[in-house]
């Protein structure tokens, strides 16, 4: 069983091919590079190295949001229009669930965090006792909500993600020795973690991929406005 | 393109620039073979105007359904394609981003080739499909968001003598159609209650410098505004039909003049119009007479042709293609993408 995943939900650009439970290809980058300009170019590389042919692949696993909305719909439209046209069936991973997987093998609860801006974030939390189980429902969150929510849990928090330096001086104010600060090495996605949280999945039907969308988390700005009036009326 | 093609080309278009999903394959350039356009035009007449963010939202639900429509009806599968075009620019950059990398996608798994089209070059060539293009030739581009004479003296090569200095002439349309409280678009109402109309209020041309190829739609645009805003003032009742055909006279006549002015002094073979305002009615009549008095062939894409589709897209691209032209996997949406030859 060989497998692409694609993730570019965020700054960060992951890709990876995994073939058997093995890896066989992968990138990860930080670098601020427009995601059109360098996700395809990074999988052209990945079958380039492996030399191996798009046809080759099984499935495709892409993260699905939340985080940059045009992120977010690059990946998931690289990864659909490969699926429909290889008829490969595509699997969408939470970004937020794929950054907190990174540290499953820490006992407790990990809270994953990405930049909304304006002390906004998108985050969910996860207790890894079972599975990676959702305690925090993957949201947008005012970062103030958010330290609500797991402050109320009284226990350690991991935070992950390459945005939690951004808001870490308000975590500590906020959960004080109950905040923990997972190591860097974990804060950017990967694309062989997308890969096997996806086979942990059932596989969709092939027909499924036309429906397949990202989860914004959040409605556009111009439709939360039009249905406020809506019901200032 | 006649004599240098051996073998049947067949190009696949994606256009995703605005409001509109698409895609189409074209056969040598000049024959549709299949042509699907998935419009959201219902989805943002509640906004009254096309909305960025909700408008790209649409593209990801659709840009596979469409591509997956144009080969069904063309009977056609991937390895039956020559090469792939896509918009690059200019356009919304989000909504430009889901043709372009669903167009990169499907190059790369399947082997072909990727062309970067101009969206105007593209508009241009929706009259490839119609008739040969003869040079050298003009072409009148009035859309949404652009109001452009282009000098053509071969295929590829595009000289702009003249632009709009503000609003594009579409952009003027939606503008008067909203003070006069009609629903978005409102291009093709005004076009309507224009033609019910005898009678037109009488509105300024603005001709700017004598020998200017350029266009200039705002002053026109507040004359209604101003024209609405007195007689509301005084009580008197404003008849929309009749403001309405004042102002398309007012548009008709400027563009025709400036065009009919161009294709002496370039000596053109051929004029084209182009864009979506080339689906209007009183342009559409008045650029024929003027060009069937003057002796030099005019002619105008069919309506479906004249608003965003594919198939220009795939048209232009087939000229890009025979000339060489190749884009790689890096391509980014360019929203500001300037008209250049690609003609070396
Ligand atoms: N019959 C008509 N009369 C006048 N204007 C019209 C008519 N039909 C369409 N339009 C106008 O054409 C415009 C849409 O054309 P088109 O789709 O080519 O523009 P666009 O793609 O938005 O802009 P551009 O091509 O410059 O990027 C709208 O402004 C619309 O009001
Ligand atoms: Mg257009």
């Amino acid at each position: 069983m060989i497998w692409l995943g694609i993730d570019t939900s965020n700054s960060p650009l992951a890709v990876a091919i995994v073939k058997d439970g093995q890896v066989v290809a992968e990138e990860v980058a930080n670098i601020k590079l427009n995601h059109s300009i360098g996700a395809m170019p990074a999988i052209e590389r990945l079958f380039e190295r492996t030399k191996m042919k798009p046809a080759e692949i099984d499935a495709i696993a892409v993260g699905e949001g939340p985080g940059s909305y045009t992120g977010v719909r690059i990946g998931v439209t690289i990864a659909k229009t490969l699926a429909w046209t290889l008829k490969k069936p595509l699997v969408g991973i939470s970004s937020l669930k794929l950054l907190a997987a990174n540290a499953a093998l820490y006992n407790g609860v990990i809270c994953s965090i990405i930049d909304a801006r304006r002390q906004n974030v998108y985050a969910g939390a996860y207790n890894t006792t079972a599975g990676l189980t959702s305690v925090v429902e993957d949201g947008h969150y005012s970062l103030e909500g958010l330290l609500e929510k797991l402050k109320d849990l009284n226990v350690p928090v991991m935070f992950v993600g390459h945005d939690v330096d951004l808001f870490w001086e308000s975590i500590l104010a906020q959960l004080g020795n109950h905040a923990v600060r997972a190591p860097f090495t974990l804060d950017l996605p990967s694309a062989s973690q997308l890969i096997q949280l996806a086979s942990q999945q059932e596989l969709p039907d092939i027909e499924a991929v036309h429906s397949f969308v990202p989860q914004y988390r959040r409605l556009a700005e111009a439709e939360a406005n039009w249905i406020k009036e809506q019901k200032g009326q | 393109m006649g004599e240098f093609i051996m073998e049947n080309r067949y190009i696949l278009g994606i256009e995703s620039s605005c409001d509109e999903t698409a895609a189409s394959i074209v056969k040598n350039g000049c024959e549709i073979v299949s042509n699907v356009v998935a419009s959201q035009i219902e989805s943002h007449k509640r906004f009254g105007g096309v909305v960025p963010e909700i408008a790209s939202r649409h593209h990801v639900e659709q840009v596979t359904l469409v591509i997956e429509e144009a080969l069904a009806q063309a009977n056609m599968k991937p390895e039956d394609l020559d090469a792939v075009a896509v918009t690059e620019g200019p356009g919304l950059v989000g909504a430009l981003l889901i043709g372009i990398n669903a167009a990169k996608a499907f190059a790369f798994a399947n082997g072909l080739p990727l062309i970067g089209v101009h969206h105007i070059a593209g508009h241009i060539y929706a009259n490839a499909l119609m008739q040969p293009m003869e040079f050298p030739l003009l072409a009148l581009v009035v859309s949404g968001g652009h109001t452009e004479l282009v000098f053509m003296k071969e295929h590829g090569s595009f000289e702009l003598i003249g632009e709009t200095r503000d609003d594009a002439a579409g952009e003027a349309y939606d503008k008067v159609a909203r003070v006069l409280n009609i629903q978005y678009p409102g291009g093709p109402h005004i076009d309507r209650m224009a033609h019910e109309s005898d009678e037109a209020v009488k509105f300024p041309r603005v001709w700017l410098e004598e020998d200017s190829y350029d266009f200039s739609f705002s002053g026109l645009k507040s004359a209604v505004i101003n024209y609405k805003h007195n007689a509301e003032q005084r009580g008197i009742e404003v008849n929309p039909l009749h403001v309405a055909k004042g102002f398309q006279d007012s548009v008709v006549e400027v563009l025709t003049a400036k065009t009919l002015r161009a294709a002496r002094q370039f000596n053109v073979k051929q004029v084209i119009a182009a864009g979506g305002v080339s689906a209007n009615k009183g342009l559409r009549k008045s650029l024929e007479e003027t060009f069937a008095n003057e002796g030099i062939p005019f002619y105008v894409p069919p309506l479906k042709l004249c608003t965003d589709n594919a198939a220009m897209i795939a048209a232009a691209g087939t000229f890009m293609f025979e000339a060489g032209k190749r884009s790689d996997m890096a391509m980014n949406g360019r929203p500001g993408m300037e008209l250049v030859s690609w003609h070396k």
